[in-house]
């Protein structure tokens, strides 16, 4: 089966992001990948949750007086939906429809940016109303580094979902480019997990205490 | 008093960043490295090699890039935090603003621990091979081999906190780690008695390999034994920071690292360049060393117990310290002497270069040995067909010379070459180098930082939207050139 030959609706395989020797070892190695990724973040939860609230004296903003609920729910519903455009996505790249599955790209991108521009005006938030900052504090470091940590790799993943979203823009699906599309959509739900335990462990958790 | 701790609290200059940024370029490399090891194994065995007929060797591999896979993600982290302390003045490590340093203690040994697996698995598969092949003889209970293999793999990441015994954090914790640590024991155990029993009742040959093989069960059973010890925690307190667990590593990592590279470059030197390294010399850099080594560590113990402290390079004269350090030096002189014997070994077999053929030894039990030395860079010309434990072995038994092909010879796909990892890699080379000097604000550190990682991020992009389809090698090519071996 020839990588870059074209594929009728009858003839698009099943499973387009398995069926070379190429996509599978990409498959299989993103899924260890995310798995060396899963013990990075961690690490990082288990800093942050040594150093939570950890601060020089008695002025420094804690938690619960730093994380309102309104602002992280609208963030954590804008990066759920985006893992479930992104699930549409990857129905049409299945089924050989570019043109849809490109449309449902974007929408997980735009989904992406509000979050990231949301994060940008918490952070900011942060720092001008709190003085919580990345040098304030050690649980302002593990916060930001955490947090952070994940804002870089959201932003990571529209550069790459975009990219390849330009770069096929004529040329449409083949069993080269399914594969890529299909790895950057496992890196955006992965991104999505992460979020549910920060939301769960940094926010709910920070709120009650 | 207050001023001296103050000025002590970090070190001073940019030794400790180098180290920093170093280890997390090569972390990186060990990471993807490990994935590829993982995937290939995985996926791309060829037909009839299940993972019970995997030669040990490949099976510790497989086991290590494991370990890598999920030991290296903590190290990072840890690094991390102490760059961002460094150069950014975050304070996760600075008491004074709420940080806590016994976060780098356990994010370093979650990784420190596994790695010391990561350095001696792959000895212990390489000594597999070479006792399975010297003894003429299927490795004793190559199951049980595996199993055990997978085990250490496991248990490796249940013990980190041995190494933290002193550190206070209580006689449950340290209990729990302390019995973790010494149930890695049995399963080593049994690949030690696995590797005697191979040998038991076989036609021993005493190659250099073998040598280092032979020499590698008492020194390295030496170190575990010292193992169980350090891994008692009330008699951890006395040994611990002291000379005797200097000596404790030594034996482990030289005992059986060490003499694992000795071994495995000696075996496999004829498969990676086409020539045999001169027995002879051999068996003096096996002596020398052995010798050396044993006489450099073996006091050492004793230095310890006699209140010798680790990481200090200097000790008062008349403390009864000078004869066992004398004793030391010399050893490693003579372990000095043995690598350079090596070196001249392997330059005088380079200017002789005297060809050798597929199976130099006589005994080749794996696939590698059914394929010219050093072998052609597709490998097989057709995917070999596996029909048991050490593949080749069996079709040797059965009188024949080669391995039965598993497919019709056809065009065979290689992936091209390509500049872009090395740019990828120079990028963080500068970006770095960069942040290294990043302190006593600097101006031009900032662009180079920048700069560096956009050379990395833009290869890696080149990388993600350029097509690599690869190239094929023809059927005509490859049944040109029939001379040059190519036994499938
Ligand atoms: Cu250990």
């Amino acid at each position: 089966m020839q990588a870059d030959e074209r594929f009728t609706d009858a003839t698009w395989p099943a499973s387009p992001e398995k069926a070379t020797l190429e996509g599978k070892n990409k498959y299989l190695g993103f899924w260890l990948f995310l798995g060396g990724e899963t013990v990075l973040f961690a690490s990082l939860f288990a800093t942050y949750l040594a150093l939570k609230d950890k601060v020089p004296n008695g002025d420094a903003a804690l938690a619960k007086d730093l994380f309102e609920l309104p602002l992280t729910f609208v963030a954590t519903m804008l990066l759920l939906t985006s893992s479930l455009t992104s699930v549409y996505a990857m129905y049409h790249m299945k089924n050989n429809h570019f043109k849809q599955m490109q449309a449902w790209l974007v929408i997980t991108v735009a989904l992406g940016f509000a979050f990231l521009g949301l994060e940008i005006y918490e952070f900011n938030h942060y720092v001008h109303e709190f003085h919580h900052t990345f040098t304030s504090s050690a649980f302002g470091s593990a916060f930001y580094t955490l947090v952070g940590f994940h804002g870089a790799h959201v932003a990571f993943g529209l550069v790459w979902i975009i990219s390849l979203m330009v770069r096929n823009a004529r040329r449409g699906l083949n069993l080269y480019n399914a594969p890529k599309f299909y790895v950057a959509s496992l890196y955006w739900h992965f991104i999505d997990v992460v979020w549910v335990f920060i939301f769960t462990v940094v926010y709910l958790m920070g709120m009650v205490g | 008093m207050d001023i001296i701790c103050i000025t002590f609290l970090h070190s001073e200059g940019h030794g400790i960043d180098f180290y920093v940024l170093g280890l997390q370029i090569s972390g990186l490399g060990t990471l993807i490295a490990g994935i590829n090891f993982l995937v290939t194994i995985i996926n791309m065995r060829t037909p009839g090699m299940t993972y019970m007929r995997m030669p040990l060797f490949t099976w510790s591999t497989f086991v290590v890039s494991a370990l890598i896979l999920f030991a290296f993600p903590p190290l990072t982290v840890g690094l991390v935090l102490m760059m961002f302390d460094r150069m950014f003045g975050s304070n996760f490590f600075d008491v004074a603003a709420g940080g806590n340093t016994i976060i780098w203690e356990h994010l370093f040994w979650i990784f420190g621990h596994p790695e010391v697996y990561i350095l001696i698995l792959p000895a212990f598969g390489i000594f597999s091979e070479i006792f399975a092949t010297f003894s003429r003889k299927r490795l004793f209970g190559y199951s049980s081999m595996v199993f055990a293999t997978v085990l250490i793999g496991f248990l490796g990441f249940m013990v980190w906190a041995h190494h933290m015994f002193t550190t206070g954090l209580g006689p449950i914790a340290n209990a729990i780690f302390a019995v973790a640590t010494m149930a890695i024991a049995v399963p080593t155990g049994i690949k030690i008695f696995n590797w005697i029993f191979t040998m038991w009742g076989g036609s021993v040959k005493f190659t250099v390999p073998m040598l280092y093989a032979v020499a590698f069960i008492p020194s390295f059973t030496m170190g575990g034994v010292t193992g169980i010890m350090n891994a008692s925690a009330p008699a951890d307190y006395q040994f611990h920071d002291s000379y005797f667990v200097v000596a404790h590593f030594h034996y482990v990592i030289v005992g059986g690292v060490v003499l694992g590279l000795l071994a495995g470059i000696t075996f496999y030197w004829p498969k990676m360049f086409g020539t045999m390294l001169s027995e002879k010399l051999g068996k003096v850099t096996f002596w020398t060393f052995l010798i050396g080594f044993h006489l450099t560590f073996f006091i050492q113990h004793f230095l310890g117990l006699m209140g010798m402290p680790r990481r200090v390079f200097t000790f008062l004269d008349n403390q009864g310290l000078n004869t066992g350090n004398m004793i030391s030096t010399v050893g490693a002189f003579l372990m000095a002497f043995a690598v350079i014997v090596m070196v001249i070994n392997i330059i005088m077999t380079s200017a002789k270069n005297e060809k050798v053929g597929n199976d130099p030894w006589g005994d080749g039990r794996t696939l590698e040995w059914a394929i010219p030395s050093p072998p052609p860079f597709y490998n097989f010309k057709q995917l070999p067909l596996v029909r048991g434990l050490d593949p080749y072995w069996v079709e040797k038994m059965e009188g024949k010379k080669e391995m039965t092909p598993a497919e019709p010879l056809g065009d065979i796909h290689m992936p091209n070459s390509s500049i872009l990892p090395l740019t990828i890699s120079f990028g963080l080379f500068v970006a770095a180098f960069g942040a290294l000097y990043n302190m006593d604000d600097k101006t031009w550190t900032l662009p180079i930082i920048i700069v560096g990682l956009l050379i990395t991020f833009v290869s890696m992009l080149i990388r993600s939207v350029k097509d690599d389809h690869g190239f094929h090698i023809h059927k005509e090519d490859l049944m040109d050139d029939k001379d040059k071996g190519g036994k499938a």
